[in-house]
């Protein structure tokens, strides 16, 4: 190619179109990639990157449910809800650095009177099992604080103030043991069907009825689902979606029944029953020391959770009626009763001769009060607690067949299991037999002997209590509900309430109904007996013949205390003595209106002393409550023996 | 070989009739994908930056329709010259590039971690935007010079780093995208001048070597010859899910944002542009504005007005009256080039991030002005071929 100096070119040389055309077919190439690179993206891909241009922008900002309330059988309101203030942090916007976090949770602290290492401490924790969500620092904070906090937002970066629904609980103590709590979803329960659809963060029922019912109770979240910037910033408002509310449950408990129950128990520690005997719907159940539920809406502080669970204190936060087992005392014969009539042991008319006392091997057992009762028949026995009686068929019982019938009917009529009411936590207690108090020896024996205990420890029980093996004497302890027995009242109210019923074993029950908020029915809750207990019907009735006569007939154990009541009861009283210098244990379970009864009562006072002196008394006050009858005039303790 | 003379005057031009009068001798497809391109920047700043400046709804765009007026102005100022006779003071732009990318690093003001402008009353001179034509018309004259000697290896080697030169300084501000523009510029001046192929694969071979060193085995001996965030960004792009909070997120935005757009775009619902999830929306990140506001349709429309602008480049550069135009409208072409590719393809995540602008559509002043400085020089090639070929009694075909 020739060229002057000035570069001047003549035309488009061959070359030049070459090297044109090159780089021209680049540029072609390169808008090619980039259309069919645009196609993909934009026409193919469109639906996907507008899905997560969107998911960029909105936020959705969970706005709490109220739970559903829960009412009495009456639609008196016994569990409601309040709006409280929350003072939260959000983890995203909490300083980076460890040093500033702790400047933020020390102001914190001082406005919120927390020490500061609390607040870290829970923050971390709720954030380790959450990492996005935030966290609750102080759950029911005032408005003034609120107020603080809001004019000096910058002094405090992430903290947040949010409305929430707390529980509330208008009749403070009264059925404190029923409701149970509701708290944050834990991580393990995040993975269970039964919390389907809940979200992190989301409260659920974690303990009574509230964790029983919790699928009717918790309502449906609403959204606010808001538009934000790429700095986080509200931009704008796109849509909401209203919570819904949980349903309403109503209980079968009786607002003022429970209320007489409590009164009863009178801070005693000890529980009571009210059961109606056909349904098994309860009326009333309730423990004592009780304690205000008022105080979980907020965040529990550990002094609060100490007092709550202290045995000094009476351990106000255990539910007596399904989780303290007891021995019975006299209220057991029944029991024995049953299963000497069905064993064939006895007839109800077969006549024994209490001499006031029975020689078992080594043994002499022992009337209660030294009383002498003479020929007795099972009536009679059941009505003055002829002990002797009972004695004697415990020997019996234990020599016959496999020696267990007096056991096999007490597991039968629903003692040492669980009752299958509709509160979690139930404790089963214990029917002593040869192969537990066999067992339980052969512990202690290895134990005293590998651990070689002093004297004061064994007494303190360093290697059991079963300290001997399984003797003839037991089982005669046993029939009269002494020894290592252990029941609770809502057992026996279950067992009394076969003798009435017609043999049905009723499964305890609680909800009663699922209605709308305004109370209108969406679904009954039932439950059908779980069996009948076998108990021919004519021994029932004289069983139950012979709970009316003690409770009416002069010499009858309880026939004082229910002296002029208007209501016919059939009961029976019941002392347990629990070794050592420990009061007796004190029981009364009552049947009513006699001859169909349709309510059982069970009182029990874990030192009470005689039943005719304490549970009789209590049980009459929650009849009264029960039936509507006035009281006529103070209530007299019976002092007689069992 | 031709024997006519060249030397057409001015006079004779004018006193002509024909199609050119309409024009002013001016390329009006050029001037067409230019305006078009104006508009389109305009129009896109419009819809992007309305909340950018909380109260001033206009900042930007009134900025850039000033940026693109002052530049129109020049670009016309400029056709009306005779581009030859910059080929003789191709020292003196030569020195004053290296000049002004060394001034910046006296005066220059620092924005967004870089030293790249120069703070004049009106605006801030981003001398690298500059540096550009400067360099263009400087390597052009020197290819020119030596067009005798041009196979041999000294010449490219000379040219080469001529170039390398001011890039290397460029880089260094740091502005790696515009270095690598005056290494695009380099190649096709050479290519198109005719450079034996064997040279370029030499050239690829270094560049290759080059790559390496500075990407791998010098950070492996502990030496950083480009800074992290660099580094970051050109290998963001392979994987921007990998690195989503740094230079992936830019990308991965970006991504989002176009193909958020459709077939038709989301206009007012474009929540990545308007709710600012998408970086430097209307600086290097204009295109992806385009892309979610007005969809597959928009981006279409603008990648065509930026087929026509390169056509009429390469159209200019063959009819150029002499090498010295040729291989001017040759750089201006690997200019352009170079940036739309790189940004878009940066905006689609097929190129890394180089933090290049995208010719007239990006906002800002050096940009704009520089860029309608080069489409003066290639209207004034224009007009001096229409002008030699008038002379010589032929109609240039369109």
């Amino acid at each position: 190619m020739y060229m002057d100096d000035d570069g001047r070119r003549p035309s488009l040389t061959p070359q030049l179109a070459l090297r044109v055309a090159v780089v021209g077919g680049v540029a072609l190439m390169a808008f090619a990639l980039i259309f069919f690179r645009l196609w993909y993206l934009q026409v193919l891909s469109g639906d996907k990157y507008r899905a997560e241009a969107n998911d960029n922008r909105v936020r959705e900002i969970k706005v709490q449910a109220p739970r559903g309330e829960i009412v009495d059988r009456n639609g008196k309101v016994l569990v409601n809800n309040r709006t409280g203030l929350a003072v939260r942090v959000t983890p995203d916007k909490l300083p980076k650095d460890g040093a500033g976090r702790h400047r933020l949770y020390n102001r914190l602290g001082r406005v919120l009177s927390l020490p500061a290492g609390r607040i870290q401490k829970s923050v971390d924790r709720q954030l380790k099992a959450l990492p996005y969500s935030p966290a609750t620092v102080k759950q029911d904070v005032p408005s003034q604080l609120v107020y603080y906090l809001f004019e000096h937002q910058e002094e405090f970066p992430g903290v947040t103030v949010e409305q929430v629904f707390l529980r509330e609980y208008p009749h403070h103590q009264i059925g404190a043991h029923l409701f149970g709590t509701v708290g944050e979803i834990t991580k393990e329960q995040k993975g269970d069907d039964r919390y389907r659809g809940v979200g992190l963060g989301d409260r659920v029922g974690q303990s009574g009825i509230e964790y029983q019912y919790d699928r009717f109770l918790r309502g449906r979240n609403g959204a606010s689902r808001v538009q934000v910037d790429a700095l986080g910033n509200l931009r704008g408002q796109l849509r909401n979606v209203r919570p819904q509310q949980g349903r309403q449950l109503r209980l079968s408990l009786d607002l003022d029944v429970q209320k007489a129950g409590q009164a009863a128990l009178g801070g005693a520690a000890g529980a009571f029953v009210v059961m109606n005997v056909n349904d098994g719907s309860v009326l009333g159940l309730g423990s004592s020391p009780s304690f205000d539920p008022n105080q979980f809406s907020k965040v529990l502080r550990p002094s609060d959770y100490k007092r709550l669970t202290s045995k000094e204190n009476g351990e106000p936060i255990v539910n007596r009626a399904i989780q303290s087992a007891y021995p019975t005392g006299s209220t057991f014969k029944l029991i024995t009763a049953s299963a000497s009539l069905m064993g064939g042991l006895i007839t109800p008319d077969t006549v024994q001769y209490d001499g006031g006392s029975l020689k078992v091997g080594a043994q002499t057992f022992k009337n209660a009060g030294g009383a002498v009762n003479g020929p007795v028949a099972l009536r009679k026995a059941l009505s003055v607690s002829s002990d002797v009686f009972f004695y004697r068929l415990g020997q019996e019982a234990n020599g016959h067949g496999d020696g267990l019938l007096i056991q096999k009917w007490a597991h039968r009529l629903g003692i040492g299991r669980k009752t299958g009411i509709d509160l979690p936590g139930e404790a089963k207690g214990l029917i002593p037999s040869p192969s537990y108090r066999n067992k339980g020896f052969r512990h202690y024996q290895r134990c005293v002997k590998k651990l070689k205990p002093t004297p004061q420890q064994i007494a303190e029980g360093k290697c059991g209590f079963l300290d001997r093996p399984w003797s003839v004497g037991d089982n005669v302890n046993f029939s009269v509900g002494q020894g290592d027995l252990a029941a609770d009242p809502l057992q026996m109210a279950v067992a009394y309430a076969s003798v009435a019923n017609g043999g049905k074993i009723v499964r305890p029950r609680l909800g009663q109904r699922i209605e709308d908020s305004s109370g209108r029915p969406l679904q009954e809750l039932e439950a059908p007996p779980k069996r009948n207990s076998g108990v021919k019907p004519e021994f029932r009735q004289a069983i139950l013949d012979g709970l009316r006569s003690a409770a009416s007939d002069p010499g009858g154990t309880s026939a004082t205390v229910f002296k002029g009541f208007k209501i016919p009861v059939a009961g029976k009283t019941g002392t347990a003595q629990k070794g050592g210098a420990r009061a007796d244990q004190s029981w009364y379970v009552a049947l009513a209106p006699y001859p169909s009864p349709k309510y059982v009562v069970a009182v029990t006072f874990e030192q009470g002393g005689f039943g005719a002196e304490t549970a009789a008394p209590a049980a009459r006050k929650i009849l009264a409550q029960l039936f509507g009858v006035s009281q006529n005039g103070p209530v007299q303790g019976g002092s007689a023996p069992n | 070989m031709h024997a006519a003379p060249y030397g057409t005057s001015v006079t004779r031009f004018r006193d002509a009739a024909g199609p050119a009068r309409l024009t002013g001798g001016l390329d009006p497809l050029l001037l067409l994908a230019a305006l078009g391109l104006m508009g389109c920047s305009v129009y896109t700043i419009t819809q992007a930056t309305q909340a950018d400046i909380p109260g001033d709804p206009h900042f930007f765009v009134i900025r850039q329709v000033a940026f693109g007026a002052i530049g129109l102005v020049l670009m016309l100022l400029i056709s009306r010259v005779d581009y030859s006779r910059l080929r003789e003071w191709k020292a003196g732009l030569y020195g004053l590039l290296i000049g002004l990318i060394v001034v910046v690093y006296a005066t220059g003001s620092v924005a967004r971690g870089s030293k790249r402008a120069i703070a004049l009353p009106f605006f801030q001179l981003q001398t690298s935007e500059l540096g550009k034509v400067l360099l263009i018309l400087a390597l052009s004259a020197f290819v020119v010079d030596r067009m005798r000697r041009l196979q041999e290896k000294e010449t490219t080697s000379r040219i080469m780093l001529l170039a390398l030169f001011p890039a290397m300084l460029v880089v260094a501000q740091p502005d790696l995208g515009s270095g690598l523009v005056y290494m695009s510029i380099a190649l096709a001046i050479l290519f198109v001048a005719g450079t034996k192929w064997t040279h370029f694969a030499a050239l690829g071979a270094i560049a290759a070597v080059a790559i390496v060193t500075v990407m791998v085995a010098a950070p492996a001996m502990g030496v950083q010859l480009l800074k992290p965030y660099q580094m970051d960004r050109l290998t963001a792009f392979v994987n921007p899910q990998e690195n989503p909070a740094e230079q992936g997120y830019q990308q991965s935005q970006s991504l989002v944002a176009v193909g958020a757009g459709g077939k038709t775009g989301r206009g007012d619902q474009a929540t990545q542009t308007r709710l600012d999830f998408l970086p430097e929306h209307h600086t290097d990140f204009v295109f992806s504005v385009v892309g979610e506001e007005f969809g597959f349709m928009g981006a279409a429309l603008v990648l065509s007005l930026y087929a026509l602008l390169i056509w009429r480049c390469l159209r200019i550069l063959t009819v150029s009256k002499n090498l010295y135009g040729t291989l001017v409208a040759a750089g201006i072409t690997a200019m352009f080039m170079h940036q739309v590719f790189i940004n878009v393809g940066m905006t689609i995540g097929i190129m890394p991030i180089t933090g290049v602008t995208l010719p007239l559509m990006s906002y800002g002043g050096s940009s704009v002005i520089v860029t309608f400085m080069a489409l003066g020089l290639l209207q004034s090639i224009h007009a001096q071929a229409r002008e030699t070929a008038f002379g010589k009694g032929r109609e240039l075909a369109l």
